[in-house]
């Protein structure tokens, strides 16, 4: 809570413009906020709310392509769209600080980590290299890393991902700042290591009584971490309230969506009866890449018009899985049974219908799609190939599979993927999946690089073709809401094995296996006091929050 | 004409041809369907700059015949006559005019390297697309002997071939060609790997598509802007080394005319203050600059910078 009523930092009237394509365009359209000494603010909304751009104008920047149109932006006193570069700079880093999404990304891999560290104190002139040192290594003490005597002098390829974000938090806190600003901290993070990090920001925060904007999509970690929130929406201020009024009775219409959007579920499906034939049998899989073998003996059955989620943290071998399947990566043990019949290890073995029958859909459609072929290619292209259809067929079906994922057909088909949003380009995705007219569609993270709603309309759109076509998916993902949705039955995997597998309705019930507890315990909630809460009945339970670094 | 006057006059040629290209550019603006209209009006001066210059040596290399006053190879007067009418230029060491010679040099030094370096890229482009495509022993039989023969300075190399095979027009292109393909390999091969690993030519792959399609639909339109840009370049390189090799007396043979071996013939009058033997190498530089300006816009626009 804020610790005084002094307001730190004051934005008024903030417009923001960007350029593309010679024409300046206004991305932000006047906001106002007000943050005082020792408070977190909370900015949320979906891709393109221009939550990111208001947090860099706090410091007086702007993006390459952007500049400050409009308004004010005071802190302490001094305003910075006025100000010169020089002032600017002093701040910088010193007074405010920037924590980025990608600590592996921001972090320099050619220093150690002490050196970046203790690089704006050192450079602002307020510590000495050796009394920077050994306060890094206090900070790193606070913020709970392990070996803080030691970690600093690794390299950033040295500690895990999580463990990074943290020291990128402790460095941010150096110079001791009145104010800083993270753009997404945890996104890139998978849920267990998310804990630790929300954890320790929000204990280097509370400690050192700095002001602080949060910027995120995610609510349930806003709900965690902001005293106050801002709700955005296509660079506007929608509601801006307390988090416990906010997310008691959210006032406008857009915040009431943001808040239903994980109430999407469909009914599960009882289990296939056990003489049906799977659809795909993975059956006693090892897989090795070169002599590093990353599947262990697995084994998992998908029945016709069943999902199956594959649920595990990165590097699990979810996707590995996946390869296997279709025929990427020849397992070195075992074998994939499709419909009964055992299929040759290497796509490039198999036939025609083989390949048909197993489809994908991609988590990055950027990369999925090809960017200089057009709808009407893509899509068309497996049509053409496998049914043999050409000319007026062809285009007929075409403009029926865009039909059924509800992309208007005249307005779609002669586009190309750059001319599209993400979540359409995800749409065409499964429109080229299901050109080939599949029995079975592997999923691969399809929804974790959209905005919630985006992602709530693909889960209703594949829920919707699942039951017009019978279809059997694979769902490969890390969020436990999309399993909750979605899924019929669930595997739960950890380091290549299976841990715990069985219907939806009972890896939600206790008791679990002791990782799908840690991994459903860690979904955050939107209950302000969920963090507490967990933090202390972890404690009490003895669980290690700290996971094992590199 | 001293050399003097001679940097003057090369000057205002300079100046002339920076008002044509804005000129050229304000027009194009509006002439051009709105689909282009854009990109042409973001291109710097510089690049029409560069697109003027060689759109006047495509002409003057195509209509050769038409330009110039006298024949390729004709003696029409005494040796080394001063600059003045009916020889502009004055005449070269066997009494041939000088400004004949400099039009149909166009045509045959740029018109021999623009077909090198085209067979260069498809010699290179194609082996690079097999190798990043195929990968493995398909890739190291190919990077290896690539290496080979990269590792052999490309001038000496060249002259060692010649001197082997014999020096006429269609060796001289076939060296140089191969020579050159080695660079257009390492590029192709490089952008193409890039894309090899997108998922869009996973999704082919696995649609069960052949080595063909793979190729031509899924990787080469995504790597044709760079490619472009490099044959550009190369375009440079391979006229600079025929030009070299000419002045060496290995490339275009006489009596056929070329701006390197014009360079060699008349060397002699640079001791006496005459600027005439600095024409063809002035021609040749002036080409070389406009193509990269050409070349670097390209390069530019296929990087995606805004500033």
């Amino acid at each position: 809570m804020a610790d005084t009523d002094e307001i730190l930092l004051s934005i008024r009237g903030l417009k923001i413009e960007g350029r593309s394509e010679e024409v300046w365009s206004e991305i932000v359209h006047g906001v106002d906020l007000d943050l005082h000494r020792g408070e977190v603010l909370g900015l949320i909304g979906e891709s393109g709310a221009g939550k990111s751009t208001i947090g860099l104008a706090a410091m007086g920047f702007t993006r390459d392509g952007c500049r400050i149109s409009g308004g004010t932006v005071t802190f302490d006193g001094i305003e910075l769209t006025r100000s010169s570069v020089r002032t600017r700079r002093a701040l910088r880093g010193k007074r405010i600080a920037y924590v980025a999404q990608s600590a592996a990304a921001s972090f320099n891999p050619a220093h150690r980590l002490i050196d970046q560290c203790t690089e704006s104190a050192v450079h602002h002139h307020v510590m000495s290299r050796s009394e920077a040192e050994h306060d890094a290594i206090d900070l790193f003490r606070r913020i709970q890393l392990p070996d803080p005597e030691d970690i600093g002098f690794r390299y950033p390829h040295q500690v895990s991902g999580g463990q990074l974000q943290r020291a990128m938090t402790a460095m941010a806190m150096s110079c001791r700042p009145d104010l800083i600003i993270f753009d997404e901290p945890t996104t890139a993070l998978d849920v267990t290591t998310q804990i630790e990090v929300l954890a320790a920001i929000r204990d280097a925060v509370e400690q050192f009584g700095t002001a602080a904007i949060y910027i995120t999509h995610d609510l349930a970690v806003v709900a965690q971490m902001a005293d106050r929130i801002l709700v955005l929406l296509k660079g506007d201020p929608v509601e801006e309230a307390d988090t416990r009024t906010m997310l008691a009775e959210p006032q406008e219409e857009y915040t009431k969506s943001l808040w239903a959007v994980r109430s999407f579920k469909r009914p599960e499906k009882p289990l296939a009866p056990p003489e049906e034939t799977p659809v795909v049998s993975v059956d006693h899989v090892t897989a090795a890449y070169g002599t590093l073998t990353v599947l262990h003996d697995v084994s998992f059955d998908i029945h016709r018009g069943r999902t199956v989620a594959v649920v595990g943290e990165s590097g699990s071998g979810k996707s590995t899985a996946a390869r296997c399947i279709t025929g990427l990566l020849p397992p070195t043990e075992g074998t994939i049974l499709f419909n009964g019949e055992e299929l040759a290890a290497d796509y490039r073995k198999r036939s025609w219908d083989h390949l048909r029958q197993i489809q994908m859909i991609y988590q990055m459609a950027d990369t999925a799609l090809n960017p200089k072929q057009r709808i009407r290619d893509i899509v068309g292209r497996p049509i053409e190939f496998y049914l043999g259809l050409k000319g007026k067929k062809k285009e007929e079906r075409i403009r029926a599979l865009l039909d059924q994922i509800e992309l208007e057909p005249d307005d779609f088909i002669d586009r190309l993927p750059a001319e599209l949003s993400g979540g359409q380009k995800q749409r065409i995705g499964i429109a080229r999946a299901l050109a080939a007219e599949p029995e079975f569609i592997i999923c691969d993270e399809v929804t974790s690089a959209l905005d919630q709603l985006v992602a709530e309309g693909i889960l209703k759109l594949l829920a919707k073709l699942q039951d017009d076509f019978n279809l059997a998916y694979m769902f490969i993902t890390h969020d436990l809401a999309t399993v909750k949705a979605i899924a019929d039955e669930v595997v739960v995997m950890k380091e290549g094995k299976v841990v715990e597998a069985g219907p939806k309705s009972e890896m939600f019930r206790p008791p679990h296996h002791a990782y799908t507890d840690l991994l459903l315990s860690s979904v955050p909630e939107m209950d302000p006091d969920w963090l507490d809460n967990l933090l202390k009945e972890r404690e009490e339970a003895g669980v290690k929050i700290e996971s094992a670094g590199n | 004409m001293t050399i003097g006057s001679f940097a003057l006059y090369g000057l205002g040629l300079i100046v002339v041809l920076t008002i044509a290209a804005w000129i050229v550019k304000r027009v194009a603006v509006v002439v051009a369907p709105s689909d282009y209209a854009y990109i042409l009006k973001t291109a710097p001066l510089t690049a029409w700059f560069g697109m003027v210059v060689i759109f006047i040596y495509v002409m003057l290399a195509v209509l050769a015949p038409v330009f110039a006053p006298f024949s390729e190879t004709a003696i029409v007067a005494s040796e080394y006559e001063p600059w003045g009418a009916p020889y502009y230029l004055g005449t070269d060491s066997l009494g041939r005019d000088m400004l004949s010679r400099l039009i149909f040099a166009a045509r045959n030094t740029v018109g021999i390297a623009f077909l090198t370096t085209l067979l260069a890229f498809f010699l290179g482009g194609a082996m690079g697309l097999l190798a990043s495509t195929l990968g493995g022993w398909i890739d190291q039989i190919f990077s290896r002997a690539v290496d080979v023969l990269m590792a052999i300075p490309q001038l000496i190399f060249a002259l060692l071939l010649l001197t082997i095979v014999g020096t006429n027009v269609v060796n001289l292109i076939l060296v140089i060609a191969v020579l050159d393909s080695t660079r257009v390999y390492r590029l192709s091969r490089a952008v193409a790997m890039n894309v090899v690993v997108m998922d869009y030519v996973e999704a082919a792959k696995l649609r069960g598509e052949g080595l063909g399609w793979l190729i031509r639909r899924e990787i080469l339109p995504n790597i044709t802007a760079p490619l472009i840009a490099e044959f550009g370049l190369r375009f440079c390189f391979v006229f600079l080394t025929i030009s070299a090799l000419s002045f060496l007396g290995l490339g275009i043979q006489p009596p056929t005319a070329d701006w390197g071996s014009m360079v060699r013939d008349n060397a002699t009058l640079i001791t006496f203050g005459d600027p005439t033997p600095l024409m063809p190498a002035a021609a040749i530089a002036l080409l070389t600059v406009a193509v990269n300006f050409v070349v670097d816009w390209m390069l530019h626009r296929s990087s995606g910078l805004k500033d």
